[in-house]
């Protein structure tokens, strides 16, 4: 029996296993919309800006590891789902974007909402297609979601014209992708894992750092395995987090620009740097040429473009990091390294990032550290982009894979609300926390809309400085304390959120925030909480933007104001 | 590091769009294309492009990887050290009174060019040869006054009964530190 070409794509996601779908209608997409009803098992959550659309399917997509689907229709629908396919590119997230498009008759002419979305987003999709062809739209769903979820997952954008959607086709889902020029490396070269294990084996001061590609490949027991079988330190990058318990002993936290200054003092002393599932991203590296400037280098990553791209390695392997960690593990021979334990132990205790200092005002990284306690380190934590971003990746210890969620690569302001909505829809059974800055939720604010007509529990704490804070710390540190444009004034939140129904409540004591956190927790449904923070509160350690890791500064201000200035963020 | 004239060859799906990637990635990447050659391969619905790309080995590197993950690029290669024929052709229109037409016919003879279009004020050369052999025609006919070129860019392919190498085997050859 012949079908429209939305019911097929309807049809389609099924087979995906797709169960939800952020998105807004227009026009161009309306016989999709159309034929929704006759789906009851797709659930659509309509959100209240694009933006908010694509991040949401973002944090489902991170927060469950299947992949996220965003609806917009043509022109500004999706010019407005950008920002948001842009992140989920850098951070590797699949999500597959719908967006209507004119009659096909009517591309090309500057139609009324027709623009060439397909081009605007080419060089921040894994892959595009513009569907001109009811025919084959099955297929083209079908390689979508394949191509946004396997390998380096990213997002995948399909322009439906509205004709294409409405003409009818014979439906059948293909069971195989025909894609010639699709290669997923498997796993690793036996030579190179030879000689990587030969160098770990060896190794005095070995250390493992990993990222995000650990999350995706789902190697955690592997990790964890050759981290303890040969007793290996492990730091990660800010997407790494949570691939590796955070209490676990051998666990030495995030390195880079705000990492804890253990982290980096081990990068800085490392014999054998072992990187998985990572990139080498500029804000982990600091100075590129004083880069763990003791260590070879084995880099295990699924991209072979990764490899060699910024930091050249020693031993370069290129294969899915579960696959390959699992071939290597025959070949590690259990050992021990205390000397060099002993030196991380003693850095841990000079540098300590866990103790938060006596200070009669709110301090934002004390709020984090009750929201760990308060929550047994269980919940799922969106953050928006920001200090309170790094406090959160700093202060709250993640024990689990998929429960950090934080826009890495692009550093998307306005991430953080969106995105907990997408995590909590993924993930009913989870307490989802959005930890977010009274800058960055202003830019998506809109979606408290969207829990409300959707009943999404997801529980806000605002950590409200009054600043744009993390470029008023660069301000403060490089320009001289002059704060041009960062001063921001805010809406009362707790109002705001009334005025939407939901539950809030503001916060200025210490004392207040544990039965604040205790609160909004107990009630059935979205909460916010405005925590009124010290406002010029920096983030430390910091590695000052050129300098080496190792060249980290420490709280107190004195020492920083003399650091010279840097460019900007 | 000393920047090289690179050679690559890519397979790629006949689909609209193609090229459009394949420049994007460019742009994007801040490579610089000298030329782009693209037409039909032996195998239906593949194109085949020959790009010269100017730059460092480990950037030519970069550019070989980033283009093999686009969906649509079936092969790539880097042929530049193998044994390889290159050929570029050019269309070249030359001013030529009664007293220089013969002249200009026995360079293009020399070149074993031919001559393609004949008019009172001017000839058409075609040429087909590597760049060095186009460049030193074309520095002979300037003092004629050359009216228009047209130059198709590179095309290439490995001499002898292997093709291009596969792109496993040049994985294998990644880089070492220091
Ligand atoms: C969309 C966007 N615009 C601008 C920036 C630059 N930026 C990075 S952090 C920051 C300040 C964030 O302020 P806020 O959300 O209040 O968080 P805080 O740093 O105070 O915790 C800005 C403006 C950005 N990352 N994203």
């Amino acid at each position: 029996m012949k079908k429209t070409g939305a019911q097929i794509i309807m049809e389609s996601l099924i087979q995906e296993g797709v169960e939800v779908m952020f998105g807004f209608p227009g026009g161009y997409i309306l016989p999709f919309y159309d034929t929704l009803p006759q789906y009851p098992q797709l659930r659509h959550i309509l959100v209240r800006h694009e933006q908010g659309a694509a991040h949401a399917a973002d944090g489902y997509a991170r927060a469950t590891g299947k992949v996220g689907v965003c609806v917009a229709t043509s022109g500004p629908g999706a010019t407005n789902l950008v920002t948001g396919i842009a992140n989920a590119y850098m951070d590797s997230v699949p999500v597959v974007a719908f967006t209507g498009q004119a009659t096909r008759a009517f591309i090309g002419k500057d139609a009324f909402q027709e623009i060439d979305i397909s081009g605007i987003t080419l060089p921040i999709t894994k892959h595009s297609y513009v569907a001109m062809d009811t025919a084959t739209l099955a297929r083209t769903v079908k390689e979508a979601f394949y191509i946004a979820r396997t390998g380096r997952p990213g997002p995948v954008l399909i322009d439906l014209p509205r004709d294409v959607q409405l003409d009818q086709a014979e439906f059948s889902y293909p069971d195989r992708v025909n894609l010639p020029g699709y290669k997923i490396p498997t796993k690793g070269h036996p030579t190179q894992l030879k000689n990587a294990a030969k160098l770990i084996n060896e190794a005095q001061q070995p250390l493992i750092i990993a990222g995000r590609g650990v999350v995706i490949s789902g190697a955690f027991e592997e990790l964890k395995q050759l981290a303890e079988t040969a007793q290996i330190p492990v730091i990660t990058t800010l997407l790494g987090i949570g691939c590796f318990p955070e209490n676990h002993v051998l666990s030495y936290g995030m390195a880079g620009m705000h990492g804890s200054g253990y982290a980096n003092k081990a990068l800085d002393n490392t014999d054998l740097l072992i990187a998985i599932g990572m990139r080498f991203d500029d804000r982990v590296t600091g100075k590129i040429s004083a880069f763990a400037p003791h260590a070879k280098i084995v880099h295990i990553d699924l991209d072979p473009a990764e490899i060699g791209k910024n930091v050249p390695v020693h031993v370069p392997i290129v294969g899915d990091v579960k696959a390959v960690l699992q071939a290597m593990q025959k070949m590690i021979e259990s050992t021990q390294h205390i000397d060099w334990i002993k030196r991380l132990e003693g850095w841990r205790k000079q540098h300590p990032m866990t103790e938060i200092r006596d200070h009669s005002g709110l301090l934002p990284q004390y709020i984090i550290r009750q929201l760990y306690e308060a929550t047994g380190g269980e919940a799922v934590v969106v953050t928006g982009v920001g200090q309170h971003q790094m406090w959160t990746a700093q202060h709250y210890l993640f024990h689990e894979p998929h429960t950090f969620i934080s826009s890495g690569g692009l550093g998307t302001m306005g991430f953080g609300l969106p995105a907990a909505m997408g995590a909590k829809v993924g993930r009913p059974d989870k307490t989802v926390w959005c930890v977010d800055g009274d800058g960055s939720i202003q830019m998506t604010i809109q979606e408290l809309a969207t829990l409300v007509q959707d009943k999404i529990a997801v529980k806000i704490a605002v950590i409200n400085n009054g600043y744009l804070g993390m470029v008023r710390q660069w301000q403060e540190l490089f320009y001289e304390r002059r704060y041009i444009a960062t001063p921001i004034s805010c809406p009362d939140f707790v109002r705001i959120a009334e005025a939407y129904c939901i539950a809030g409540r503001r916060v200025t004591q210490r004392e207040e925030v544990r039965p604040a956190i205790e609160q909004a927790m107990a009630h059935d449904g979205p909460f916010l909480i405005d925590f009124k923070v010290e406002p010029e509160e920096n983030v430390f350690p910091m590695v000052p933007p050129g300098a080496a890791v190792g060249e980290f500064i420490e709280f107190p201000k004195k020492e920083v104001s003399t650091w010279p200035r840097r460019s900007t963020p | 590091m000393a920047t090289t004239k690179h050679t690559i060859v890519a397979l790629v799906e006949d689909k609209p769009g193609v090229l459009n990637r394949v420049a994007s990635l460019f742009r994007r990447r801040g490579f610089n294309i000298e030329s782009i050659a693209v037409g039909h391969s032996e195998v239906a619905h593949l194109s085949r492009m020959t790009i010269i790309v100017n730059g460092t080995t480990a950037t030519v590197e970069q550019v070989r990887k980033q283009l093999d993950k686009l969906i649509d690029v079936v092969r790539v290669s880097d042929i530049t050290g193998e044994n390889i024929t290159v050929r570029e052709l050019a269309l070249i229109k030359v001013k030529a009174g009664s007293a220089t037409r013969s002249e200009i016919i026995e360079i293009a003879d020399i070149f074993r060019g031919n001559i393609v279009d004949v008019a009172s004020d001017s000839l058409t050369v075609e040429i087909t040869g590597d760049e060095d052999k186009i460049e030193s025609m074309l520095k002979l006919l300037r003092g004629f006054g050359i009216k228009e070129i047209a130059r198709t860019g590179r095309v290439a392919m490995v001499r002898g009964a292997i093709g291009a190498p596969a792109p496993e085997e040049k994985v294998a050859r990644s880089h070492t530190k220091k």
